[in-house]
This record gives C-alpha cells, sequence and structure tokens, in this order.
C-alpha cells in the first residue's frame, strides 16, 4: 500500500479536492493533540505524575487494564473461534450481541452491569449471599473493562481466523491430529498476530475506559479510580495534573497504535 | 497386490453427496494408486473432501482396509483417525515451524516421542532428498523444495490412504518433474502405497497411476486402467486428454521400443531410464503424411496403411482431417491431422498405404507407473 501511494502516478488519480477534507480529518486530530502538549507544564510535570495520587491511579489503571485483557484473552479466544469455525444456529445473532458493546455509550454498558451484579441488581442477592461484593470494588473495574474491550479482541481475531482459512487445519487432522492439537499446534500459531494486535487494543480500550467504570465502580482512589477517572477529577482542582497525566494516556495510545500497525505491517509480509 | 489379499483390505467406497450431485463408486485394492480425472466442477475435490472426512457424505458408505469410516447415517470417522494424509495443490507447509518439526508433526500427533517422531522426519526428508532443509524454516525453502518437504510431511504420517490433490498443478514447470520424481518413487518403488490422485494432468496419471476413473458431472463415466482409458477412450473428457498420439513400450537409449518393435525417437523425461516402462506422446499435428518414401534421414518414418478419415472441423475453410493410421509391421496406431486439401492431394481413403514422419524433437519419452502390457 505504502509502495502504491509512492508510486504516485500508477492507477487512476485521485481528483484534486479529495485532498481538502482529508487535511481537515488530520487536523481535527492533531490540532487537539498538539493543543494539549503545549498546556503541559514541563517544570512541574515530573512531580505531578509522581504525586500519591496520580501513581495510585496509574497503578490501578495498568493493574485493572492488564487483568481485563487477560479476562479478554479468556473467553474472547474461544468466541472468536466459535464465531469464525463453528456452525451454530444464530451465529449473527450472537456476533451482534458480542459487538454491542463497540457501539453501546460506554455509561449505558456501566448501567447494565450495574443492574447485574450490583446490590440491587439481578445477581447481586446471590453474589451477597456468597459473600460476594461485585460493585463499587476493582473487581467492578475489571468488569467494566472486559465488558467494553471484548469485542476488540473478538473482531480483530475472528478477522485472522477468517484471514488464515480452514486449509492448514484440514492437513494437520488429515495427519491424525486431534482437534485439540489442530487448535494449540497450528490454529493459534497461525493467528498469533492478529491475537497480539487484538489483544493490544484490547488492553488501550481498558485503559481508557471511563464511563462504564464510572457508573458500575465510582471512585474510589487506590480501589477503582482508574487514571481517565483521575484526570477527569484533577480538571475541577489542578488542570495542571490533569494535563500532565493526560500526556500519559496520549503516550500510552502513541505507542499501541505503533505497535499494532507494525505487526499487522509484519503479518501481511 | 490386487484382490488376492483379502477382500477386506483397501478402498471400498461408494460416494454420494446429493447437494454436490456426486454420487461415484471407487475401488482400491492395497498399493494401487488410482487417478481421477475430470474436468473442473466434475466432483473431484468433492471425491477427495469426503475421503478425507472434511465433509459428510448424505449417503454411500466409505471402508477403508474393512474399517467403515462412513456410512451415510452414523456420524462418520473425524479425520485425524482416518489413516488419510492429505496433500494439496500448495505445499501448506506451518509456517511456524521448521522443515523438520513439519514432517514430525504427524508422528507427535501420533503420540511418537519427541525423539522417535524427529528420527522418522530425518528419515523421510532424506527420501525425498530434503535432508539438508530440515532446519529451515518453510519460507526459506523453493516451492518444489516445499511440495517435497510435504510429500516428506504425508508420509511421516505412515497414512493407509494418501490422498493427493493435484500436488504438482501449482509448481512451476522446473520444479514439477523433481516432484513428480519423487511421487513416483513414494508411490511405485519397492514400498507400494495406496492412493487417490485427483489431476486434470495426463502425465500425471500415466506416471503416478495404476487405473485411472474419468468423473463427469459428479458420476464415473470411464474406469480402467491408465493405457487402456487413453488408447480407447469413451468418454468426451477422455477422448480430449487422449487427443494425444500415445505409444507404450519400454525406454530405450534415443526415445522408446514398442511391444511391437517399433522404435521411436524423441527426447526422454530425466527420471525415464532406458528400461523403463515408458510411452511416447506426441501431437498429431506433427505427424506428416506422405504417399511415397519421403527418404532423407528424418528418425522417426513409418510404413502405415490408413484406417480411416475424420473431418475434424467441416465448416472452416482450413479443414483438418484425421487420419487414423496402423504402422507396419507393429500394428500400432497412430493419428495425423493433416488438412483437407492435402487428404486430396495425396488421395487418401482407406486401405490407403501411407509414410508417417515425425520430428525427434516432436517425441516425448515418460515413464508410466504401469509395467507395459
Amino acid at each position: 500500500m505504502r509502495a502504491a501511494r509512492a508510486a504516485g502516478g500508477e492507477g487512476s488519480a485521485l481528483p484534486r479536492w479529495v485532498f481538502v477534507p482529508a487535511a481537515l480529518g488530520v487536523l481535527l486530530v492533531a490540532v487537539p493533540l498538539a493543543a494539549i502538549v503545549a498546556r503541559v507544564d514541563w517544570v512541574r510535570f515530573p512531580a505531578l505524575v509522581t504525586s500519591a495520587s496520580s501513581v495510585a491511579a496509574l497503578r490501578l489503571s495498568l493493574r485493572t487494564a492488564g487483568a481485563s485483557t487477560a479476562c479478554c484473552i479468556v473467553v474472547g479466544v474461544p468466541l472468536a473461534l466459535v464465531l469464525a469455525r463453528s456452525a451454530l444456529p444464530g451465529l449473527r445473532v450472537l456476533r451482534a450481541v458480542v459487538l454491542l458493546p463497540l457501539v453501546l455509550p460506554p455509561v449505558v454498558g456501566g448501567l447494565a452491569l450495574l443492574y447485574a451484579v450490583g446490590r440491587q441488581g439481578l445477581f447481586g442477592p446471590a453474589l451477597e449471599a456468597a459473600g460476594i461484593r461485585v460493585a463499587f470494588t476493582t473487581a467492578s473495574v475489571v468488569l467494566a473493562q472486559t465488558f467494553v474491550s471484548l469485542p476488540f479482541l473478538v473482531v480483530s481475531l475472528e478477522g485472522a481466523l477468517r484471514t488464515a482459512g480452514r486449509r492448514y487445519e484440514a492437513v494437520a487432522a488429515s495427519l491424525g491430529a486431534a482437534p485439540s492439537r489442530v487448535l494449540l499446534r497450528v490454529t493459534l500459531p497461525l493467528v498469533l498476530p492478529g491475537l497480539v494486535s487484538g489483544a493490544v487494543l484490547a488492553f488501550a480500550r481498558s485503559l481508557g475506559e471511563f464511563g462504564a467504570t464510572l457508573t458500575v465502580a465510582g471512585s474510589l482512589q487506590g480501589t477503582t479510580r482508574t487514571l481517565p477517572l483521575e484526570i477527569y477529577l484533577q480538571r475541577e482542582t489542578d488542570p495542571d495534573a490533569a494535563v500532565a497525566l493526560a500526556l500519559v494516556l496520549v503516550v500510552v495510545a502513541a505507542v499501541v497504535v505503533v505497535a499494532v500497525h507494525g505487526r499487522r505491517g509484519a503479518g501481511a509480509r | 497386490m490386487g484382490p488376492a489379499d483379502g477382500p477386506a483390505d483397501g478402498l471400498v467406497a461408494e460416494l454420494r453427496h446429493a447437494p454436490r450431485d456426486l454420487a461415484a463408486d471407487l475401488r482400491l485394492a492395497p498399493g494401487e494408486v488410482l487417478a481421477v480425472l475430470g474436468p473442473n466442477g466434475a466432483g473431484k475435490s468433492t471425491v477427495l473432501s469426503l475421503l478425507a472426512g472434511l465433509l459428510s457424505p448424505t449417503g454411500g458408505r466409505i471402508v477403508l482396509d474393512g474399517e467403515v469410516l462412513a456410512d451415510g447415517r452414523h456420524r462418520p470417522t473425524p479425520p485425524h483417525r482416518r489413516g488419510t494424509a492429505l496433500l494439496a495443490q500448495q505445499p501448506l507447509l506451518f509456517p511456524h515451524l521448521r522443515v523438520e518439526a513439519n514432517v514430525a508433526f504427524g508422528p507427535r500427533s501420533a503420540g511418537a516421542s519427541r525423539r522417535d517422531a524427529r528420527a522418522a522426519a530425518r528419515h523421510w526428508l532424506d527420501v525425498v532428498g530434503a535432508a539438508d532443509l530440515a532446519r529451515r524454516r518453510p519460507h526459506e525453502v523453493s516451492g518444489g523444495q516445499a511440495q517435497r518437504i510435504a510429500v516428506a510431511r504425508a508420509l511421516a504420517a505412515d497414512p493407509r490412504l494418501l490422498l493427493l490433490d493435484e500436488p504438482l498443478a501449482a509448481l512451476d514447470v522446473g520444479a514439477a518433474p523433481e516432484v513428480r520424481r519423487v511421487l513416483r518413487q513414494v508411490l511405485r518403488g519397492e514400498q507400494r502405497r495406496s492412493a487417490v490422485l485427483v489431476t486434470h494432468d495426463l502425465l500425471d496419471a500415466l506416471a503416478l497411476a495404476d487405473r485411472v476413473v474419468v468423473l463427469d458431472g459428479g458420476r464415473v463415466v470411464e474406469e480402467g486402467p491408465v493405457a487402456d482409458v487413453l488408447a480407447s477412450p469413451r468418454s468426451a473428457f477422455g477422448a480430449r486428454i487422449a487427443g494425444l498420439d500415445l505409444l507404450a513400450g519400454t525406454a530405450t537409449a534415443d526415445g522408446l521400443r514398442t511391444a511391437g518393435g517399433t522404435a521411436l525417437a524423441g527426447l526422454r523425461d530425466p527420471d525415464c531410464a532406458p528400461g523403463d516402462a515408458a510411452v511416447a506422446t506426441f501431437s498429431p499435428a506433427a505427424v506428416a503424411v506422405h504417399r511415397d518414401d519421403p527418404g532423407g534421414s528424418p528418425r522417426n518414418r513409418w510404413a502405415a496403411v490408413v484406417e480411416d478419415l475424420t473431418s475434424r472441423e467441416p465448416a472452416s475453410r482450413g479443414a483438418l482431417v484425421r487420419v487414423r493410421a496402423r504402422l507396419l509391421p507393429g500394428g500400432e496406431e497412430v493419428l495425423a491431422d493433416v488438412t483437407a486439401s492435402s487428404v486430396a492431394d495425396l488421395d487418401l481413403v482407406a486401405g490407403s498405404p501411407v509414410h508417417l514422419v515425425v520430428k525427434a524433437t516432436a517425441v516425448a519419452v515418460h515413464a508410466v507407473g504401469r509395467t507395459s502390457p
């Protein structure tokens, strides 16, 4: 693709006016990012990002995002396999349900989770009886993040599975490999790049989660107040701290984008 | 070889798949190689999918070495318990495994220890002449090498039946003869192997198979020993692939000698040694027909008698006539395509004595799987 663009003259030419709205689109993203970088108080930056509340929020964010990514892998990989490989009836409905959090406002997702596992929720009394409290705990943060991130992993992996096709699996089975062995020794290694980029995307989405987390988990420092919640809170009291922490998230996002893009490029080879 | 080994051995397949309109019966004796020929869409791939267990039949039954793999009623035996290794058009080496681990995949799947699987992999890589590639990654070998490695991988799984799906079709011209030679060696060597070979290439069938079935529209339209089907095709497809002149015999230093004693000069395949059972093929268009002995020194010059004449394209001006002639004294049948005007000039009719001339460079000599009759 890059080669085609560099060659320029090849193929039919783009109409020139297309570049105007395209440039506007780039500016729409780049200008605000530049504005926030310009607003960073570099002198106080180290102190701001290492304050007790910042470190607590950052640490919590990394821990919960890591945990929710793990949860996404545990349930998302089998889910993607079922969607891409099985012939279950109602697969389209199942896919729509799994992808719903992609388009659902996160606050609605949080509300839904609250009515599922909250004290007044569908399973609240049962969980309470078992001595498990979910709402407003770190577990609820992970739950909210998994809820919103799962589709990212599933979509990415399902695409990779479809691209990889079933021919290698057919050959492996004909060589005597049982289905589990085919899955572990052939299918998953083949789609590993798709799995990695899906996991990275899920991690990034978890790291940025705000609406669902606030709704189902609240904002308790060290327990449920993740980095985005901390930024939102600091915005009122110490805008400089909010900007400094925001920059941290921007950098993380940039790293993720490069990682996923680099992966995809390598996978296409 | 043959049914003498007992009725339980080999393959008995009544292949039925209603949605794909396939109803074909195949039988295979132990150690026999069956070529499945046919035009695109004839159902060749469906045959292999049903045998491999990748597709469930809607009826019929498949029995391999006395074991019922599918009977159209019960759940068919899954692919990994069939012992039917698949070799596809593409080598499909697992890209994340080294060559040796690819070949060891079958033995490992069967529960062999790491060391035994490795030994088996080494052995089969050696057989296909790829031992020096063991440590390579699949993307570091050429297309022909990859297909030879795929052959080794299929054989290392010790299949009861080898399923070959156009194994030479995707290779470039330079690589195909080498892979064909390897396949001949492993299928037709001292240890014979049962195999079903799907192909649209006459050469593959000649080189590798004992018997041919021609499939068309999901039905077997022709069946028999390779040479018989080619010598007297009864189906349209058989006739098309048999549009070549084909003389069976024994390879000689500079060509081939038929059982009837006719000597042909031609270009011998590298994998065909003098003394091998072989066929010589050439296009009927390469055969020149003379009324008088043309003299000179063409190396393929035979006396013959015209058997009959058939018009090939009656409507066109430069219409061709196919001359069927019988060589003297060998009795072999040779087809020649000549223009209608030269038929008139030469005054050819059935029974005319003629001389046939073919350039040695137009004759190809290939080894065949079947010993010549």
